[in-house]
């Protein structure tokens, strides 16, 4: 027999949590639904027992339901969440989601409306994070080449990863040739398999490409992924924090940069790393510039769990001697100078050159 | 289902982002504002004080700055430095963070 999923639905009204609980018995899947009152009930009950889905209403005395799903979605990443209100304001969609919830959803006043969010509750209580089925944003590409391969698709994808671009030809499930920058063919595919991040779309199939790759796919996805490994093998014994001076020289050329600070913040339980790796170009005194970003990024850190509005994206500085721009990819975070001629616009296609070079 | 409605609970006591400008001071002190009474104070001192230590911050590493602008997927300010103080502009962002596709530098 399947085992149950178990709901947890907070609202501060007792009727509607009756209410609502009705509702939710009428799902397929028959899940097991428990209910709080207040955001610190519902913690307890989440701190006591394993729940799949938190269904939260927003206006809530004491701590809101925004603050709850702030605390939540960091405490307990794999929880899948619901923000529900009767509240039609744009603005705290915006901020529901920017916090990472999953769904928000204004309180059903119709027989339909109710069917379609029991249809997404649903949805979202199938989902499962190991078998994949959380949707291609969890996907890496190697995931999905993988499943164009297996799936034997005739596809080109291209990604784009900030300014840097490339495409891989897959052609009756087989891999066939690829292209990014200078480089072709494996060397492409394995440089193109290296960007931590980007987006991607799939283009129409091209039957005349000519093949240049003649190695298996998952041939080559397993050379990549022992090599993935084996830098992280590295990097989990304290790895010294370097660029390969290729990059740095790329990046130096980039319009405009003056200085470049990367900080890299490992987790303290990380054997033998040290919990602070700065590298830097063109300052003299890499040491009070990086107090100062880490300082601004910490502070504006703080500001925004404050005012619940999400993840600090970026700062931006303009100055009369120069600029400078903060911002953070994973465990490490950039502080970049960039001369005063720039305009902000400027400055933000800079920003995203360097951080498409870093990342490649 | 409509039912339902008659249950949605009056009043909002929800925190809103607010739209709208503030001039501060060289200690943070906020001296005018255009925000909505409903927005707390102590919130509003909050982010003048982070702005202004940023600006001073800066200042004393050697670079100082007339602009500052700090996005958040839902929230944006934009302070300008007036001799010591600054003028804050203060706007939730229009754009539902989820149509992003990454978040920083990618838009």
């Amino acid at each position: 027999m399947a085992k149950r999923r178990k709901i947890l639905l907070v609202d501060d009204s007792p009727d509607l949590l009756s209410l609502y609980s009705e509702v939710l018995a009428r799902l397929p899947s028959k899940p097991q639904i428990a209910t709080a009152t207040s955001a610190s009930r519902a913690m307890a009950m989440l701190e006591s027992d394993g729940y799949r889905l938190l269904i939260c209403d927003l206006k809530m005395p004491k701590v809101d339901g925004l603050q709850l799903l702030s605390i939540v979605r960091r405490k307990y990443p794999e929880l899948r969440t619901i923000a529900f209100t009767a509240v039609p304001d744009e603005q705290f969609r915006s901020r529901a989601y920017a916090l990472g919830v999953d769904l928000f959803w204004h309180k059903p006043a119709t027989e339909q409306e109710t069917q379609m969010f029991l249809d997404c509750v649903e949805s979202l209580l199938g989902q499962e994070r190991d078998s994949g089925f959380r949707g291609v944003q969890s996907k890496s590409l190697a995931d999905i080449i993988q499943l164009e391969c297996i799936s034997q698709s005739s596809s080109v994808l291209r990604i784009t990863n900030g300014d840097l671009t490339g495409r891989i030809w897959i052609q009756d499930g087989e891999l066939i040739d690829a292209h990014t920058g200078d480089a072709n063919g494996e060397a492409a595919v394995r440089k193109i398999l290296g960007w931590r991040a980007g987006t991607f779309e799939m283009l129409p199939c091209e039957p005349a490409r000519a093949r240049s790759i003649f190695k298996s796919y998952s041939g080559l996805l397993l050379e990549f992924a022992q090599a993935l490994d084996e830098s992280r093998g590295a990097e989990d014994h304290a790895a010294p924090f370097v660029v390969d001076p290729l990059a740095w020289g790329q990046i130096s050329k980039v319009a405009g940069i003056e200085f470049l600070l990367a900080i890299r913040q490992r987790p303290l339980e990380t054997p033998g790393a040290k919990p602070r790796q700065t590298l830097s170009r063109g300052l003299e005194n890499p040491e009070r510039m990086g107090a100062w970003s880490q300082a601004t990024w910490e502070r504006f850190r703080l500001l925004g769990d404050k005012l619940q509005v999400g993840v600090v994206e970026r700062i931006e500085g303009l100055g009369p001697q120069r600029h400078v721009a903060l911002t953070a990819r994973g465990d490490t975070e950039f502080c970049v100078g960039w001369g005063s001629a720039l305009d902000l616009e400027g400055v933000r296609a800079g920003m995203k050159q360097v951080l498409g070079l870093w990342a490649s | 289902m409509g039912l339902l409605s008659i249950f949605n609970k009056p009043g909002d006591t929800m925190l809103r982002l607010p739209a709208g400008s503030l001039a501060v001071d060289r200690d943070g002190q906020v001296l005018a504002s255009t925000l909505p009474s409903s927005f707390p104070e102590e919130l509003a001192r909050e982010i003048a004080r982070q702005v202004i230590d940023a600006f001073h911050g800066a200042a004393e590493a050697q670079l100082p700055l007339s602009e500052l602008v700090v996005q958040y997927p839902s929230f944006k300010i934009t302070a300008r430095e007036l001799r010591g103080g600054a003028m804050l502009f203060l706007a939730p962002a229009a754009c539902p963070p989820f149509l992003e596709t990454n978040p920083a530098y990618d838009r």
